[in-house]
């Protein structure tokens, strides 16, 4: 080990920089895949200290831990931080990591702007974060900021709330592009598109629903900024304007992030399925076919979110059955892992228990989703604790899963080390039965009646809730156990193969363990094997 | 897969043109964003959606009054957050034949020793027959200035269209007033 060191010692170029600025300055994917990672596990475990302010106070009826004002507080940024600071910056993170090394490319396409779009993130997210501390408190009008809510009755720091915003969307923007120059151009020769690993795949799609929609959120922010500071009235009806159409513009951009949330976590489970079940993936082609019909659908169904601002009949008709086709493509792909699982030799490393944790909760996720998508059944949904339930499904046991399975999966690639089997197990189980306890009742709390966004309930509410909350902590504090696990396998541990996993496919396992700082300086000759 | 693939090794790849064309998709929907804003509401015109009635009405051809029908028309006021003045139709309902021009008045007064400019926002219900529902004259066509104490009759003149559908027989206008005494300057110099 420490002959290979030697060897390097005084070449700068083959290894990264000492101290600080080695992060600072980095232009190298993986560090800035580790940087974009460990950014979102610290934006994850503030998201969730909110979540757990928020379970707290609804452990029982009545008012106990917080203010009303401060719990509205508390939910909105919980929504900002866990979607735009947690799941979308993993997964800009696994995309640095993986993306050269599963292509064959030496590194992103465009370094430089790589360590521009992260660092501007701990800046964006500062100034959202610092609005708890500002005189009137943090935006508390929901992640949805609904005008005239957010614009006439805000608190003043939404004006830090909407740079913020600015922020994430520059950063975002500049992360697809990058990415998707570097699919588009530095693939390996002759790694056509189809056989690109699907990972590949959903990250090139979802890059380009990144750079459709992310603009359309920075254009709604500015009309609320122009709306606040220059008395346009984009959405004041005294002024000519409608409140209506920011909800148009606004679910314009928020049902392709939704997709955007979890394209790339099909993508990760597409991976790991077929390499646990020693089985190649079934129907590659139809889960190509299919995300794209997903990225495409996204686009045409945003109405349903708003049933009940007042559709006519043949708008409701339309979105309903538009949304009900998004189904379609779905069930090809939770077909198709099925099929591949189907008679393989399957083992249950940690990994794999998260990817069919994942095919299961993110199904039963899809289906009260196509409850949602009924209009006259959503009329009684709508704003109630069964579309939490909806979206935390699709959410935690869906996106959040995967991410924890991708990082067990390919851990053992980027530290040399393999993590402890029975402990991952054990944050396996411990945050599948949170999830399910925390969530699951839900469902019936919000069938019953129960408003999303309130920091008191009817008293019938309250057994449910309770075990709701019970379950919240136990998923929040089984992800200190996470944490432990990977400083521990960055520490030391079994060392790796370089295949790692006995069925994994894939150039990323054809290069050593850990991986070196810099791969495929040469590009890959043997691309047979490119796709899982 | 036609795409021919480039070696990455054998000399550097030019990103250029794949970077300015995706910088161009990215200008090009935050444009959109904004041009979703005439869109919308060029969409709610032409179809009616969203109960928005139409500006000032001006008669294509003479309106032939119906006798063999009648349409409830119900009036209702409301003021937006923080807008103190009194505002009520003086009738809360007419029963018109279509075709037939009427007149109904509202009382507003200002009861807060400040002067307030007011704006009054219309809607339909239901929506599909608010293309049917025309206004010849309206106080929601202008803005209101009252000083402490001052009241003011205003009138709506309006017709219903013979062509509106036969399943309709009661309209609800409802207007909204608005406080937009803050925005008033800006709105003017427009």
């Amino acid at each position: 080990m420490s002959a290979v060191i030697e060897e390097h010692h005084d070449d700068h170029h083959h290894g990264p920089d000492k101290g600080i600025m080695r992060w600072v300055l980095t232009t190298n994917h993986k560090d800035i895949g580790t940087l974009y990672l460990w950014f979102s596990f610290i934006m994850f475990l503030t998201g969730g200290v909110m979540a757990l302010v928020i379970r707290a106070e609804l452990f029982q009826p009545g008012l106990q831990l917080v203010q009303p004002e401060f719990f509205n507080q508390m939910t909105t940024m919980h929504g900002l931080i866990m979607v735009f600071g947690a799941v979308m910056p993993a997964f800009v993170g696994l995309a640095n990591w993986l993306v050269p090394m599963m292509i064959g490319a030496p590194d992103m396409a465009l370094p430089r702007m790589n360590n521009f779009s992260f660092w501007i993130l701990p800046f964006a997210f500062a100034m959202l974060l610092s609005s708890l501390l500002m005189e009137g408190g943090a935006p508390n009008f929901g992640w949805t900021f609904y005008a005239p809510l957010s614009t006439d009755y805000g608190p003043p720091s939404t004006t830090f709330f909407i740079f913020g915003v600015h922020l994430m969307g520059i950063s975002s923007i500049m992360g697809s592009i990058n990415v998707i120059v570097t699919i588009l151009n530095l693939r390996a020769p002759g790694m056509t598109l189809m056989k690109m690993p699907l990972f590949v795949w959903t990250w090139l799609i979802t890059a380009y629903l990144l750079i459709a929609v992310m603009p359309v959120l920075a254009g709604v922010v500015t009309m609320m900024l122009m709306d606040i500071h220059f008395n346009t009235a984009f959405f004041n009806a005294g002024g000519g304007g409608d409140p209506v159409l920011f909800q148009h513009v606004f679910w314009f951009f928020g049902h392709p992030e939704v997709y955007i949330m979890i394209l790339p976590a099909f993508g990760v489970v597409s991976a790991i399925i077929p390499t646990f079940a020693r089985k190649r993936l079934f129907g590659y082609d139809s889960m190509v076919y299919a995300t794209a019909s997903i990225a495409f659908l996204s686009f045409i169904v945003w109405a349903h979110h708003m049933f009940t601002v007042g559709i006519p009949i043949a708008g409701e008709l339309y979105f309903m059955y538009a949304t009900m086709l998004i189904a379609v493509p779905t069930g090809v792909k939770v077909f198709n892992w099925v099929a591949t699982m189907w008679q393989g030799s399957m083992t249950f490393e940690t990994p794999m228990l998260f990817s069919i944790a994942f095919v299961i909760l993110f199904t039963i996720g899809g289906f009260s989703g196509l409850m949602l998508a009924i209009v006259p059944a959503d009329f009684q949904y709508h704003d109630t604790y069964f579309v939490v339930a909806h979206f935390h499904y699709v959410l935690v046991p869906g996106s959040v899963f995967s991410i924890m399975a991708a990082v067990y999966y390919w851990l053992p690639k980027w530290t040399g080390n393999m993590y402890n089997e029975t402990l991952g197990k054990t944050h396996f189980w411990l945050s599948f039965i949170g999830v399910n306890i925390t969530f699951f009742p839900q469902h019936f709390t919000g069938l019953a009646g129960m408003p999303r966004r309130i920091p008191d309930y009817a008293l019938q509410f309250a057994d449910y809730n309770m075990i709701s909350s019970c379950g919240a902590f136990l998923f929040g504090f089984s992800q200190l156990l996470f944490l432990f696990i990977v400083i521990r396998t960055i520490k030391g541990g079994k060392k790796a193969t370089d295949q790692v996993w006995e069925g994994a496919h894939g150039l990323e396992w054809t290069i050593p363990s850990p991986a070196p700082y810099h791969t495929f300086s040469t590009p890959p000759k043997d691309l047979s094997e490119a796709h899982g | 897969m036609a795409e021919p693939i480039r070696d990455p090794t054998s000399r550097p790849v030019s990103h250029r043109g794949t970077i300015f064309r995706l910088i161009g998709v990215t200008v090009g929907m935050f444009a959109f964003g904004f041009l979703l804003v005439p869109l919308y509401d060029i969409i709610c015109d032409v179809t009616g959606l969203n109960g928005k009635t139409g500006g000032p009405y001006a008669a294509t051809g003479e309106l032939v009054e119906d006798l063999d029908r009648e349409v409830t028309v119900q009036f209702i006021t409301n003021n937006n957050a923080g807008m103190p003045w009194e505002f009520r139709p003086m009738v809360r309902s007419v029963t018109v034949n279509p075709g037939k021009m009427t007149t109904a008045e509202f009382y507003v007064r200002n009861p807060v020793d400040r002067t307030i400019v007011a704006q009054a926002v219309p809607s339909v219900t239901p929506f599909h027959a608010a293309e049917y529902f025309h206004k010849t004259e309206c106080f929601c066509f202008e803005q209101q200035q009252l000083v402490e104490g001052q009241d003011l009759m205003m009138p709506l003149r309006f017709v219903v269209d013979p062509a509106i559908p036969k399943n309709v027989t009661t309209l609800t206008l409802s207007y909204t007033l608005f406080d937009i005494t803050r925005d008033a300057g800006s709105l003017a110099a427009n």
